[in-house]
């Protein structure tokens, strides 16, 4: 699947997670990468570039930490201006039929706070049900998200290059259309999905 | 007595009667007309010379209907067209013919009747659109007819000049009158007598040729007010010497005005063509404002020498006979609109200010008095008496305006307002100054479909804006009948973006003070500029050179390797700070300008943005730095 990842981080110089999540992406081949702060500092998105982009790709993937339970502001400024009417719903909307996408997450709190008896009082798939509905009415097949949880301790604990290497073969089994399509929708979280395979890769 | 001792009497009449007659509420036409019967009939100050100083006053006319032509923009024309012909048009025709056949029943010639009726059709634009316009009526249904009306015989105006040498008993082809005459003072004999001026090449001419030349002539004023005239104007303004442009105008106009005598048409009718041609031309308004005083003063002085020359034997041998006249006159005229009210949908107090407003004879009845007599259709007999009745009528307007006022309009319901504007209203932006900053404001607010009216003294940059179909008009933006003419007082938004800083301020200043309704948007050069337009009475000032700047200091902080977002943020954090110091020394600055305690503060003011950038480079999470920060390692609540 052409594979396209958005970043949406409005702090990329101090990010511990994404920045690198985004720079391991970008070595892999044949995915393309887009930092939306990056690109629109000042919010102006170029609408059809976006619409451009996402027609061209099969597998669109949002990167972003947690923010109250959604994503930084331009994300949902992206969303609101690129998912038009007539383009990617509607009844003559149906440039995104059948595409796949997910939400590659960081979050604050542990594992144990995303679950219906944590803090949060559900699971992570859950809170983020409006991007879920967003693709259902996309016509697009959404994916369990992926997720990082105490993301801000993963570096001190070494978390994070075990998360990476998941993250990479992810994206390679996305890529090369190995991803049990099925299963990842009717899953909670994405994780754990490729860790065999990603095993198997740190080996070699 | 001589000119100049004549002259000063003149100035003295008007200086006192016309501030005089405005305050009582009667117009300056009238107060022009008292001040002339003061010095003429009542003390008989000045006398014979009355006929030499009206003769040269009638350019005055010329100048008027240039300044009229000027105010017709074809596309207006066009776009009125159905009121313009239909109720215009009927006014004139219907209320002429009815006094032409009053006329006939006294027993004047057919010819003389005709003229009559023609001349006295005519209502006062000088008294009705001033009056309308001090009364908030302009925007009413019936203030909208009256505008029309007025516009039309405006133009009519032209044909009655072309058609009353036809009506001359002793008809001369090509006759002419003295309104061209450039003010040598020539005698009366010379400048009204027929057939007695100098024969010119042309008279010689067969009558076809003649026709054909005066086509030609015709055709000749069109094409080169849009090709020669532009240019030279273009090149005249580049001297930037003002007054020399003025000389220009009036050399435009005197010139057409002779070469219009010389082949025999009314120069009243060449200067209102040029006028026309020239009414979508930039320079408009420039010549609209050097033309403009010209034609005040000349108009009043022949008001004057009409006044003076008012038979007051006459009105108090006869003065049922003259006030009933006068009368009969306005009740025929009010009943003709009063039809035509009716019939375009005019009701209630529309239809009655529509009726009363215009029921007077107007200013240009003196002027095709003066043509008529000289044609020779009209003789003294029938001019003294028409001349008094058509200042009774005028004299009777302001009560017609207070009967409206108290009694008619209160009782009546107002016609409902249509929906469609058909008046072109002044533009609700005036743009002065259309250099690097005024191209940029103009621009968006053209594209965003507002009507923007623009004033700058380049000649060329003016001249390329209109190209592409930019209302834009030559002359200097500090100049207060400019900014009139370019409709500042109905302006909602007036922005000043001149590039001379002493030149800006002033303008300001001026426009604040006289147009105190009008929100002032200003160019700023630095920060003090913003403290001393604020002061002149801008309502926003902007440095113009801030904004551009701190997009580059954005992106040489991307050039050299930051993220574009965190670039972004640092230009906003600096913005605002910068605003809150702008705000912070406006107070030390406006009491003491650049003193001490102002370099204080602001080095205080630079000490803190340091401090703030400095705290963002930490990797700390403190009460600075607001924006997309995780929250502290460690904290146990998450």
């Amino acid at each position: 699947m052409r594979t396209l990842v958005y970043l949406a981080h409005p702090r990329p110089d101090r990010s511990e997670i994404n920045a690198p999540m985004f720079e391991a992406a970008r070595g892999i081949e044949g995915i393309t990468c887009v930092d939306l702060y990056g690109e629109y500092p000042s919010f102006e998105m170029n609408v059809d570039r976006e619409q451009q982009r996402i027609t061209e790709h099969d597998a669109i993937v949002f990167l972003h930490p947690l923010y109250w339970y959604s994503v930084p502001a331009l994300l949902r400024e992206w969303q609101d201006l690129v998912l038009e009417h007539g383009f990617a719903y509607g009844h003559s909307g149906h440039a995104l039929d059948g595409k796949v996408t997910f939400n590659a997450v960081t979050c604050g709190a542990a594992a144990e706070a995303y679950t219906p008896e944590g803090a949060n009082g559900a699971h992570l798939r859950t809170l983020l049900m409006p991007f879920e509905k967003t693709a259902d009415l996309c016509r697009m097949r959404y994916l369990a998200p992926f997720a990082l949880f105490g993301a801000g301790r993963a570096v001190e604990e070494g978390r994070d290059k075990s998360h990476l290497a998941e993250w990479r073969s992810l994206l390679k089994a996305l890529r090369d259309d190995t991803l049990d399509i099925t299963a990842a929708r009717a899953a909670l979280s994405l994780n754990g999905f490729t860790a065999a395979g990603a095993a198997k890769l740190e080996a070699v | 007595m001589d000119l100049l001792a004549a002259g000063f009497v003149y100035l003295v009449a008007a200086v006192i009667a016309v501030p005089l007659a405005k305050r009582l509420g009667l117009g300056s036409v009238l107060g022009y007309l008292i001040a002339g019967l003061v010095i003429g009939p009542v003390l008989g100050v000045v006398g014979g010379e009355t006929v030499d100083i009206q003769h040269f006053a009638e350019f005055g006319v010329v100048m008027m209907l240039f300044l009229v032509g000027l105010e017709l923009q074809p596309a207006m024309l066009w776009r009125m067209r159905a009121q313009l012909l239909g109720l215009g048009g009927m006014q004139v025709l219907g209320t002429a013919v009815l006094i032409a056949a009053a006329a006939l029943v006294f027993g004047v010639a057919w010819q003389a009747s005709l003229a009559l009726g023609m001349i006295l059709a005519l209502s006062s634009t000088a008294i009705v659109l001033q009056t309308l316009g001090e009364k908030g009526l302009m925007p009413t249904a019936g203030g909208k007819g009256s505008f029309s009306v007025l516009l039309t015989q405006d133009i009519a105006v032209i044909p009655m000049l072309a058609l009353m040498p036809l009506l001359a008993v002793n008809a001369v082809a090509g006759g002419h009158d003295g309104h061209g005459d450039s003010g040598h003072g020539a005698p009366a004999a010379d400048a009204h007598g027929h057939g007695h001026g100098a024969p010119t090449l042309f008279d010689t001419l067969p009558d076809w040729a003649q026709a054909v030349a005066v086509l030609l002539i015709i055709g000749g004023i069109i094409v080169a007010g849009r090709t020669v005239i532009r240019p030279v104007f273009r090149f005249i303004a580049e001297a930037r010497l003002r007054e020399i442009f003025t000389a220009a105008a009036l050399m435009l106009v005197i010139g057409i005005a002779l070469l219009m005598n010389y082949v025999g048409l009314s120069p009243a009718l060449g200067t209102f063509l040029a006028g026309v041609v020239l009414s979508d031309s930039e320079y408009r308004h420039e010549l609209e404002s050097d033309i403009e005083p010209f034609k005040g003063l000349l108009l009043g002085l022949f008001f004057i020498t009409v006044g003076a020359g008012i038979d007051f034997q006459l009105l108090l041998s006869n003065p049922v006979g003259l006030v009933g006249l006068a009368l009969g006159l306005m009740a025929l005229k009010a009943g003709v609109l009063y039809v035509l009210g009716t019939g375009f949908g005019l009701r209630g107090a529309d239809r009655w200010l529509f009726s009363l407003g215009l029921a007077q004879a107007g200013e240009f009845a003196f002027v095709l008095f003066g043509f008529a007599a000289g044609a020779g259709i009209l003789g003294a007999e029938v001019i003294k008496p028409m001349t008094l009745v058509v200042a009774l009528t005028m004299l009777l307007t302001p009560l017609l305006f207070i009967l409206y006022e108290k009694v008619l309009a209160p009782r009546a319901v107002r016609t409902e307002d249509r929906a469609a504007d058909e008046i072109d209203e002044a533009g609700s932006i005036v743009v002065a100054g259309i250099g690097r900053v005024g191209q940029i404001i103009t621009r968006m607010l053209v594209t965003n479909g507002h009507k923007v009216t623009v004033l700058d003294h380049d000649p060329e940059t003016i001249e390329n804006l209109s190209r592409i179909g930019f209302r834009a008009y030559y002359g200097d933006a500090t100049r207060p009948d400019l900014l009139h003419s370019a409709g500042l007082e109905d302006a909602k938004l007036f922005v000043a973006a001149l590039d001379d800083r002493e030149k800006q301020t002033e303008l300001v200043h001026h426009v604040a003070k006289t147009y105190p309704e009008v929100t002032i948007h200003a160019r700023a050069h630095d920060r003090h500029h913003v403290y001393e337009l604020e002061r002149a009475g801008a309502h926003l000032a902007q440095r113009e050179t801030f904004e551009g700047a701190l997009a580059m200091g954005r992106d040489a902080m991307t050039a050299i390797g930051y993220h574009p977002f965190r670039a972004e943020a640092a230009s906003r954090t600096f913005r605002s700070h910068d605003r809150e110091a702008l705000d912070g020394l406006r107070e030390s600055w406006n009491e003491s300008g650049v003193s001490k305690s102002y370099i204080d503060a602001m080095r205080a003011h630079s000490q803190t943005l340091f401090e703030l950038m400095k705290a963002d480079r930490h990797d700390t999470h403190d009460r600075s730095e607001r924006g997309w920060t995780p929250p502290p390692k460690g904290d146990a609540s998450l």
